[in-house]
């Protein structure tokens, strides 16, 4: 049940980004909305990996060795999310930094100045 | 009739979303692969961070991968807007001294904070085999600081030799212990190489301490370059 909850608000996060992307002509809200699709993706992969009534698979006090396989959730899209994060870093600054070379060599943001890439 | 046409992508993907929510069902146990993930990190591993375990022995591979990526964004971005500086040349000296001051509580709390974020992050970093932290979230942790740096002195500079330096280092003393690993124990980036000591201890589960500490140097190294690429 849970677990529909989160999944459902990482979607609407990805439908969000996607309308942003669609709508708006300022480079940057692009780029935000970008950022918003991999965030909506990354709830979408965390809450796929949750399993009912889990805990954070960390062996300690409150989970020990012999319950862990029974209490907890998923590691594995936890640690492929860890990977994602960092490249999503990664692509939103060459993405700013492309974004501020498309400002110095046309003196705006919006994509309807950038026609000559257009097909 | 373009707004019409967004409208129209929007509500297909939704209708699409809304029948994955309907089908999904919640697991009550663990798939195979992630049941033997969560016996085998601890037993094999000495790790108590499942997570940290995959990360940096059975999925270490990926770990170097991904940091090369960012190797590669930090010089990408550096090619990108580097010649843009190059021909800005005559300005940067004017840019840094018309641009506007931080504020007087921006420049103490920078002041206080920056310390209490390095220390913050040596922790995670630490105790990324032991509870939730590891390499690549107290780099980001140690890059936020910087950029909080950067943020409240326009006149900080940041050393990129040293930096790219450090960084070098780390990356080069990553793949050595992963030849050690092959050396010294079962295969490339093995963490068995050193003994896993007591589980949970501070200095436990082999190698992957070290890899941890590596690994956040390296991240937090690159993520300050690109920080500072962004600057005028």
């Amino acid at each position: 049940m849970m677990s529909n909850v989160v999944l459902a608000t990482g979607l609407v996060l990805i439908l969000i980004g996607l309308w942003g992307m669609l709508t708006h002509r300022n480079i940057l809200r692009i780029i935000i909305a970008f950022s918003l699709i991999g965030t909506g993706t990354h709830i979408v992969i965390v809450a796929i990996g949750y399993v009912t009534n889990g805990t954070a698979p960390i062996i300690d006090r409150a989970l020990t060795l012999l319950e862990a396989p029974a209490r907890a959730v998923d590691p594995i899209p936890s640690a492929l999310v860890v990977t994602a994060i960092v490249i999503g870093l990664a692509v939103t600054a060459v993405m700013l930094a492309y974004a501020i070379r498309l400002y110095e060599s046309k003196k705006t943001l919006s994509i309807d100045a950038f026609t000559e890439s257009k097909w | 009739m373009r707004r019409a046409f967004v409208v129209l992508v929007v509500v297909l993907f939704g209708l699409v979303f809304t029948s994955l929510v309907i089908a999904h069902n919640e697991r009550h146990s663990l798939r195979p692969l992630a049941e033997s993930y969560v016996k085998l990190v601890p037993q094999e591993l000495g790790a108590p961070n499942v997570i940290t375990g995959i990360l940096l022995t059975y999925r270490a591979f990926d770990t170097l991968g991904e940091v090369a990526v960012l190797f590669m964004v930090a010089a990408g971005v550096g090619l990108v807007l580097g010649a843009s500086n190059k021909r800005r040349k005559s300005s940067p000296r004017k840019v840094v001294e018309t641009a506007r001051l931080s504020s007087e509580i921006v420049q103490s709390g920078a002041q206080i904070l920056a310390p209490l974020i390095a220390i913050f992050a040596a922790y995670i970093i630490m105790n990324g085999h032991r509870s939730a932290g590891g390499g690549f979230q107290g780099g980001a942790v140690i890059a936020s600081g910087v950029l909080l740096l950067v943020l409240a002195s326009t006149r900080y500079r940041i050393d990129l030799e040293f930096l790219s330096m450090t960084e070098s280092a780390a990356g080069v003393l990553f793949v050595l212990t992963g030849i050690a690993g092959l050396i010294f124990a079962g295969g490339f980036l093995d963490n068995r190489m050193l003994p896993l000591g007591q589980f949970g201890a501070f200095f436990s589960a082999g190698a992957i301490p070290i890899l941890s500490v590596l690994l956040g140097v390296k991240v937090g190294c690159e993520l300050s370059v690109i920080i500072d690429r962004f600057r005028a």
